[in-house]
């Protein structure tokens, strides 16, 4: 049975052997030609099947031509301007400067204040993980096998979660990426979001972003598995079960690199091994849950052997012992302020992580994980940013800024169109009511793609989910 | 042989008590008083005997005391962690040394969580370098609504934690109570009612108040434990998060007029703010939660402590199940955040002094212990904090930090261990040779 949906994506393809391969998905195992037949033709290099089934229909909302004036600019790849001004217009920033033309635009007088780039959460299962956190609704750990790259963290996303709107309203996160969990070694693909309401997933999904593979060292797959009286309960038995199966991938992928090159029979489809396959052609980016620096330095190891790159070790609460390792690897770490001590992996935690990683050149960044911490990562940052002063470093808060957005960009391989207030780029900003490293401030507005989603001021631009609709305490102040 | 054994022993009875209480005076401090009132600059704290003489303008200086020139920095009473399981929990993933909960137990209130703090517990000494001195530790209901008698402990540098044992008794009620009791509110219900029957049954003769053991769902120590909270002598602290849960807890005090609750959570509080204060029930509520993470927290916004507040509640900042094992330093940002929702129109906020009181006397009184810790109110305990900047902003640290009129070493753990990787490189020898 093939759904009209289907139909239609196989037609944009745009070939008729793409229907081969669209019947092969079926798991019919290729269509049978007559032994006289021709070979069938090539479909071209990534262009066996679709890679994008359940595509983006996220669209800007529209905005205003805004100026923002006297205020202090931190442009997120480590600029300041003080008495600058920020102008965007039709989603897009213009320009960042001192003495911008005001023709057209709406002007805010931002006196005393600061703008910069929307927060970025390379780490979120908002939505996957939603509020209310009832059972029903849990769906971020497809914990029944621990290899399970064939699941999408999409598909979990329930777009009505109300965290969405304190991470925006309350945070300032204007982009978040929303991962499996950490039960297996291969939780499956995760999604990068605008923080923008929509009925539907597709709705949120960032256009164009890289999708990420979710990996995790240590103790949670290891529980996880080992408590069922199954591979893996050791962190050798996490080596090994992740080594078989980037094998298994390698094959896999030289299969359908040799058949959409050369054509012929398709070889059978495996959505798990789809996901491994585009990680190892450096279309996915894997996102490595990973506490203890011993275990990073395996994995990236692992990676080197089987031929692909990790993006990011996330929590990496021990990254700081490597600072230098990763550096030579262009790994990058994210990382908490502060998180310690609730379980054995994260028993060295220390508040300079982030600094350490920062003086020594490895690329650092912030994360959550968290519904709560996602409101406030900027002032996640400023505790990290003390330690590090404290312990000798100097940082400036506009170098800090990286780490909450352009740094997560660069992670997310969406750098180039947000992530920092350069021309041409997707007006994702925030207007703070007073610098944001003080615990004292807080969002005043928020646009994304230039259209202003969030005002302090203006109850009425504040999002209530349809879950909160209705519901005691709609519509407050959260 | 004979003579090394009774040093040891000495040895061990010198470490258990408490480093003799110094004579402190510290002066040219912008000093806090931790009443909600704001600071005053160019103050002076006298400590004597380990108790807080004065605090403010002027205040003479006893013969031979230790004077400090604070150079105008911020003086404050230490922060007191209104809600936690600080001491009785090493790393949380670790069942073996997790003693916040009994799942196992056939006794439930009789539990007294004193032997299990542990004084050397890692997140001691990390919270203690932030500038916090005293806890309210709580155990966690497993097998009843009732977990246990919590203590309120010093985060001193020595083996002697216990400001007071059996300082509380602490109950779960709505959602997990439901659970504990059985897997309703009606069950939860009819057991607190049963126990405090029972409670009062021992009261009238205890002698002839037999143990029937597990099945009457209270043993002879559970009942006996009771006692103080029937009469109010021992407050009972109760997890509460929706309104009607509330209610029905201001309702029980008609019938048990003795009970002394104080709500611990409360996120939906402020929708029966006025019925809470009408009562003169504390509250110890979590101060940032603002997520319907459950359908008991539908209307949580991080202005529920403000508006209580405003309705006359007495409200201090605690946190429960949030990181309480270990993070009870982060309820300075907290605080600091609730200052900060003052300029959004339309929520509650604190002033700084109000937010600042929230972790420091308002917690204390909450449990009825203001006249002992929380404040520099003359006769308190000389717990004071010397910070390089505003305790509430971000980036501010304790400079020092005085338990008792003792000073405090802020060595932890983590900072040992930022130390041996500020350069991550191995010299030449490998790491472990560097400390």
């Amino acid at each position: 049975m093939v759904r009209e949906n289907d139909v239609k994506r196989l037609l944009m393809l745009g070939a008729a052997t793409a229907l081969l391969a669209g019947c092969a998905a079926q798991g019919g195992g290729g269509t049978k030609s007559a032994s006289a037949a021709p070979k069938a033709a090539a479909p071209g290099m990534n262009k066996g099947y679709s890679h994008d089934p359940f595509p983006s229909t996220y669209h800007a909302y529209p905005g205003r031509p805004t100026l923002i004036t006297n205020v202090t600019v931190f442009d997120g790849e480590g600029g300041k301007i003080e008495g600058g001004q920020v102008l965007f217009r039709d989603g897009r920033i213009v320009a960042v400067g001192q003495s911008l033309d005001p023709a057209g635009a709406d002007v805010i007088d931002g006196q005393g204040k600061f703008v910069t780039p929307g927060i970025i959460d390379v780490h979120s299962h908002l939505g996957d993980y939603p509020s209310p956190g009832v059972d029903a609704n849990s769906d971020g750990n497809e914990a029944t096998a621990p290899i399970t790259a064939e699941v999408w963290a999409e598909h979990s996303v329930w777009p009505q979660d109300p965290g969405f709107a304190r991470a925006l309203a309350n945070g300032g996160v204007t982009t978040l990426q929303i991962l499996p969990g950490s039960a297996n070694l291969m939780g499956g693909r995760s999604v990068v979001l605008k923080n923008v309401y929509a009925r539907t997933m597709q709705g949120m999904k960032f256009p164009g972003a890289p999708y990420g593979l979710k990996m995790a060292c240590g103790e949670n797959p290891k529980r996880v598995y080992g408590s069922k009286g199954r591979m893996p309960s050791t962190r050798m038995g996490n080596v090994a079960v992740n080594r078989a199966t980037w094998a298994k991938a390698a094959d896999y992928r030289r299969k359908w690199d040799k058949y959409e090159k050369d054509g012929g029979e398709a070889p059978t489809r495996d959505i798990q091994l789809d996901t491994l396959r585009g990680v190892l052609s450096g279309e996915i980016l894997v996102h490595n849950h990973c506490y203890r620096a011993d275990e990073m330095a395996i994995v990236m190891d692992m990676a080197k052997e089987f031929g692909y790159q990790v993006s990011t070790f996330h929590h990496a609460v021990e990254s700081y012992k490597i600072a230098d390792l990763l550096k030579a690897n262009n790994v990058c770490s994210a990382v908490w302020a502060d998180w310690y001590g609730f379980k054995m992996e994260s028993y060295d935690a220390v508040n300079e992580n982030l600094a350490i990683l920062d003086k020594e050149g490895a690329c650092v960044m912030i994360h959550s994980d968290d519904a709560n911490g996602i409101q406030r990562l900027n002032q996640e940052v400023a505790k990290a940013m003390a330690a590090g002063r404290r312990a000798g470093m100097p940082i400036t808060p506009e170098h800090a800024w990286t780490w909450l957005s352009y740094n997560p960009a660069k992670a997310l391989g969406i750098a180039d169109r947000t992530g920092s207030l350069k021309p041409g780029k997707m007006a994702d900003l925030v207007l703070w009511n007073g610098n944001p490293f003080s615990v004292y401030t807080r969002p005043e507005r928020v646009w994304v793609d230039g259209a202003l989603l969030y005002d302090m001021n203006n109850p009425k631009l504040r999002p209530v989910s349809d879950f909160e609709l209705g519901q005691p305490g709609e519509g407050d102040v959260k | 042989m004979r003579g090394l054994k009774t040093l040891a022993v000495l040895m061990a009875t010198a470490a258990a008590l408490p480093a003799a209480a110094q004579d402190v005076v510290i002066t040219n401090a912008k000093v806090v008083i931790g009443d909600g009132s704001e600071p005053i600059d160019g103050g002076t704290v006298v400590i004597r005997g380990g108790r807080v003489v004065s605090a403010g303008r002027g205040g003479a200086a006893p013969a031979g005391a230790r004077t400090i020139d604070a150079g105008g920095r911020w003086v404050t009473p230490g922060i007191v962690a209104g809600f936690t399981r600080m001491g009785v929990v090493e790393v949380d993933g670790v069942r073996d040394t997790d003693d916040s909960s009994a799942a196992n137990s056939v006794f439930n209130a009789a539990l007294d969580l004193a032997p299990a703090v542990n004084p050397k517990a890692s997140p001691i000494a990390i919270n203690r370098a932030e500038g916090i001195t005293r806890a309210v530790v709580a155990p966690d209901a497993r097998g009843s609504i009732f977990a246990g008698q919590g203590a309120v402990i010093d985060l001193g540098a020595d083996m002697n934690a216990l400001t007071k044992p059996r300082a509380f008794q602490f109950m779960e009620w709505g959602e997990t109570g439901a659970q504990r009791a059985g897997g309703s509110r009606a069950a939860a219900m009819a057991m607190l009612k049963n126990a405090l029957f029972e409670a009062q049954a021992y009261r009238r003769n205890p002698s002839s108040f037999d143990d029937r053991g597990k099945d009457a769902l209270l043993t002879r120590a559970d009942a006996a434990a009771l006692v103080p909270v029937l009469s109010g002598q021992m407050p009972l602290l109760v997890h509460v998060e929706r309104a009607s849960d509330i209610l029905n807890l201001i309702e029980l005090k008609r019938e048990f007029a003795g009970l002394k609750p104080v709500l611990v959570g409360a996120t939906e509080g402020w929708t029966v703010a006025r019925e809470i204060a009408a009562a003169g029930i504390p509250v110890i509520a979590s101060a940032l939660a603002d997520l319907p993470i459950s359908f008991e927290q539908l209307a949580a916004t991080q202005s529920n402590i403000g508006r209580l507040r405003a309705a006359g509640v007495t409200v201090g900042i605690g946190s429960i199940n949030d990181d309480e094992a270990r993070q009870a330093r982060l309820v300075k940002q907290y605080a600091g955040n609730l200052v900060a929702l003052g300029k959004i129109p339309g929520a509650a906020g604190l002033s700084w002094g109000q937010a600042f009181a929230a972790i420091s006397s308002l917690p204390a009184e909450a449990i009825g212990m203001g006249a002992e810790i929380g404040s520099l109110r003359p006769g308190r305990h000389g717990d004071v904090v010397i910070w390089d900047g505003d305790p509430l902003e971000i980036g501010s640290a304790a400079t020092s930090v005085f338990v008792d009129g003792v000073e405090q070493p802020l060595v932890n753990r983590q900072t040992r261990l930022r130390d041996r990787y500020l350069d991550p490189k191995e010299g030449t020898l490998p790491k472990a040779y560097q400390y």
